[in-house]
């Protein structure tokens, strides 16, 4: 017997919502999954009339989502807001290329114009050269970081006020896992944070929109709605620890579905004892950007490359740092230290 | 997705190899006999010397438990809180000056109501535990956990602590000694204490058979078994709560290892209790004000607790729980514990960098104080309410509105209607809020529940099978915020 939608009561059921259990049909699925997050970006106060976003797009269903609801939602609820496409080209052969051509398909379907900065321009390496030197491991921080930067760098030349990120409520209850078990105290603050501090100096804030959907209905929405997205792992070696944690999660979610929500629940209540020591932020004496350290991370990693010490960037070596301002050689036991390891 | 600095990796992946015929790290003589950390050597001796120290530094450092205080002891009978029992036994043996100078005493909450053990099992347990509490001397209480349904509501409030604890310490321990100089010279009166003891051991440990079944219908409403280890551990507390206050103890010592410790702090985020994750898992928690759990075994991982008890012959008595024999995935606190337990034999930092992670947090409840109205406590697990809900995006908001979005209008109306009852008889059919009973309905009872206990509510199918003391503590409250509502007009409010 056909289940009829528990919302509107009038139509055919076609899906069971992952984060409440209700049975709906597709058109309240929609409405439901639209208006969610409408409610997050009103509550939240992520935007202002007349500001300019840029929406960090990857090809990938998080971005893709994040960039077909902002549309609908910009025109729907008059946001006013000039919405861009912005795109990293970490250069791996056989994933981003391939992913690349998604975004530019999805330009021309949302009708939104689209950039994309590559780290071959912006550092001058690919991640394809920095794999062939640092191996198979520790590569995701390369990436990571310079992605990071690299996205700023494009949203600043875009002259762009906001840029948001597909970061889904899986992503965020994932990181406050993975943080705990690092113990990494002021990541496990911040990362709950729904869109970062607009008043830093350097950074543009960026928002995560998609912060409460589960990653499930982004998945549901993107099938229903026919959506066009990529849907490759990374070529490159996933992290293994990270993978731990998100096993775990997923595992929780299938004992109880409302763990995901729980975990983020209990991560926004968290609060941190007065007394621990947290990174204050600065900025970079090289190349300016929000930094807690003399150096950004990024240009350690960088300095590390070129030098042909790719471990340089790798762990914390902050007493090399100084060294690395003066453009000092390093001695050959330190030296030794950083090469990259052969299997 | 890929995260920045994945730095400690290499710190995590470190592992040892026993080395054999290795000299003991601490007296650098003897062979060592146990290595209890990365490259920490222990020979038998050193060990032994090294945890009894742990135990008294954590008491010395923490300087919380007052000379001729009474303690009462949760023992479970399990590795770790048998060993807190022998270090308690250790730390009361030895001669002055360093002699613990608090009154211990045993509590052992009887659960097999709910774990499924036939009765002469629960009895063997029983008398094998009595047999160890005996030989230690202390007073010591077996409490069947049915008698949840004898307890008072007042158990539920929090008592405002009577004392400011710390300032006072020093001149408490100075008192002490000069008293105990006095005592010196007189015989101190043990026998009688002695004799009372075997009075009070007897008392407390008759259950009724229809208390039985309650219970057993309480735990079968719950529809998961991470509600049903929830609510244990709620119940539980409760009744270890009620005994301290009657019997007159003032501190609560928990047997909660490290490796326990970062697996609760682990479940506890996943539960959504991360408001209350500092009280939950810090060495002192004084949520109920004038008894103050503590857990003076937290820097032990489960492998020392292991060794000591292995070396030193500490017993300690295998009791059946709600989840032993359970899958993997049966609960979350289940699923927590095996992904810390495999995790950690991988990386071995593991343990450890969670439970810091924890140390580096602080309680969301204010502490209490006299003169202003206390802030509104969580029905069951009495920490502060972490529901408000802000014109901010939150978690439990947006969790609310998925729930209002999905739902439709006749669900809508069901649920506005539920408990008041407005003339229409479908909907007192459903929610059976006409019935004579006086018990609220679940939807009530949610408003004074924290979000985790919510969830666990949430899973129970009838809320009258919960034990009298909550209900009618529930009704009080109710009551308490109607009649607020009502005068709401004429009060003037207090600034936060």
């Amino acid at each position: 017997m056909p289940i009829q939608c528990s919302s509107c009561a009038k139509h055919r059921a076609v899906l069971r919502r992952p984060k409440t259990g209700h049975s709906l049909c597709k058109s309240c699925f929609f409405w439901a999954f639209e208006e969610e997050i409408h409610q997050t970006i009103v509550s939240a106060r992520l935007f202002n009339r007349g500001e300019t976003v840029g929406i960090g797009a990857s090809g990938g269903k998080d971005s893709t989502v994040l960039a077909h609801v902002l549309k609908v939602l910009n025109e729907r609820y008059d946001y006013g807001l000039k919405l861009l496409l912005l795109s990293v080209d970490e250069g791996i052969t056989g994933y981003r290329d391939d992913s690349l051509e998604t975004v530019k398909r999805n330009q021309q379907q949302y009708d939104l114009p689209l950039t994309i900065v590559s780290y071959e321009e912006l550092y001058g390496w690919t991640m394809d050269a920095i794999v062939k030197q640092v191996g198979m491991k520790n590569n995701c921080t390369f990436c990571g970081v310079f992605r990071r930067q690299a996205l700023d760098r494009g949203a600043m030349m875009l002259n762009v006020d906001k840029i948001c990120t597909g970061h889904n409520a899986d992503d965020v209850a994932e990181t406050v896992l993975m943080n705990m078990l690092r113990g990494d105290i002021a990541r496990l603050r911040r990362c709950t944070a729904i869109s970062t501090a607009s008043d830093g100096e350097g950074a543009i804030p960026r928002c995560k929109p998609l912060k409460y959907a589960y990653e499930k209905e982004i998945v549901l929405y993107a099938y229903f709605k026919k959506l066009d997205y990529f849907s490759t792992e990374c070529i490159y070696s996933p992290n293994a620890y990270r993978g731990h944690a998100r096993t775990f999660l997923k595992d929780l979610e299938a004992v109880r579905p409302s763990a995901i929500m729980d975990i983020i629940h209990s991560g926004e209540n968290l609060s941190v004892r007065e007394g621990v020591k947290m990174p204050v932020q600065g900025t970079c004496s090289h190349c300016g950007y929000i930094s807690s350290q003399a150096l950004c991370k990024s240009c350690v990693l960088l300095e590390g490359l070129n030098r042909g010490l790719p471990k340089l960037g790798i762990g914390k070596r902050h007493q090399l740092h100084d060294k690395i301002l003066a453009r000092q050689a390093l001695t050959k036991h330190e030296e030794k230290k950083l090469k990259a390891v052969d299997f | 997705m890929c995260q920045v600095d994945e730095e400690y990796d290499s710190l995590l992946e470190q592992k040892s190899l026993p080395a054999v015929s290795k000299k003991c790290m601490k007296c650098k003589e003897a062979t060592a006999a146990l290595l209890i950390r990365v490259g920490d050597a222990f020979c038998r001796v050193c060990f032994k010397e090294y945890f009894i120290h742990k135990f008294r530094a954590m008491l010395g450092k923490n300087r919380v438990i007052f000379p001729k205080e009474k303690v009462l002891l949760a023992v479970s009978g399990g590795p770790a809180s048998s060993c807190m029992l022998a270090q308690v036994q250790e730390g009361l043996s030895r001669d002055a000056p360093k002699k613990l100078r608090f009154l211990p005493g045993v509590i052992y909450i009887d659960e097999a109501g709910v774990c499924g053990q036939t009765p002469e099992e629960r009895e063997k347990a029983a008398v094998q535990l009595e047999n160890i509490f005996r030989m230690t001397g202390f007073p010591y209480h077996i409490v069947p956990l049915e008698q949840i349904f004898t307890l008072p509501e007042s158990v539920l409030e929090s008592v405002c602590s009577r004392e400011q604890v710390g300032s006072s310490y020093k001149a408490a321990v100075d008192q002490h000694i000069r008293t105990e100089l006095i005592w010196a010279h007189e015989e101190p009166p043990l026998e009688e204490s002695q004799d009372a003891v075997a009075q009070l051991s007897l008392q407390a440990s008759t259950y009724k058979p229809e208390h039985t079944l309650a219970l057993e219908e309480l735990f079968s409403s719950l529809k998961t078994l991470t509600a049903k280890q929830d609510m244990l551990n709620t119940l539980r507390q409760h009744l270890i709560l009620h005994t301290a206050r009657i019997h007159g103890y003032s501190k609560v010592m928990m047997g909660d290892s490290c490796t326990r410790l970062a697996i609760k702090v682990l479940t506890n985020v996943s539960l959504g209790r991360g408001a209350a994750l500092a009280a939950d898992t810090a060495f002192s928690d004084s949520r109920y004000g004038d008894v103050v759990m503590l857990r003076p075994m937290r820097e032990y991982s489960s492998k020392e607790i292991g060794f000591y008890n292995r070396l030193f012959e500490v017993q300690s008595v295998f009791i059946p729980g709600l989840d032993t024999k359970a899958a993997n995935k049966a609960s979350i606190q289940r699923l927590t514990e095996s992904f810390v337990v495999k995790l950690q034999a991988d990386f071995p930092s593991t343990v450890s960098t969670v439970y810091r992670t924890s140390e580096k947090l602080h309680t969301a409840c204010p502490p209490q104080s006299s003169t202003t109205e206390p802030a509104p406590k969580c029905l069951l697990c009495l920490c502060a309410l972490d529901t408000k809900i802000t014109d901010d995006a939150s978690a439990f908001r947006a969790t609310l509105l998925s729930k209002k979005l999905s739902r439709g209008p006749l669900e809508e109306k069901k649920h506005s209607d539920a408990g008041c009852c407005q003339g229409k008889e479908q909907a007192c059919r459903d929610g059976g809020c006409c019935s004579t009973s006086r018990v609220p309905a679940a939807t009530d009872l949610k408003s004074l529940l924290c979000y985790s206990c919510r969830l666990t509510i949430k899973d129970l199918t009838a809320v009258d099978s919960l034990p009298p003391y909550i209900t009618s503590e529930a009704e009080k409250r109710q009551r308490r915020a109607a009649m607020k509502k009502e005068i709401g007009e004429f009060l003037l409010e207090d600034d936060e």
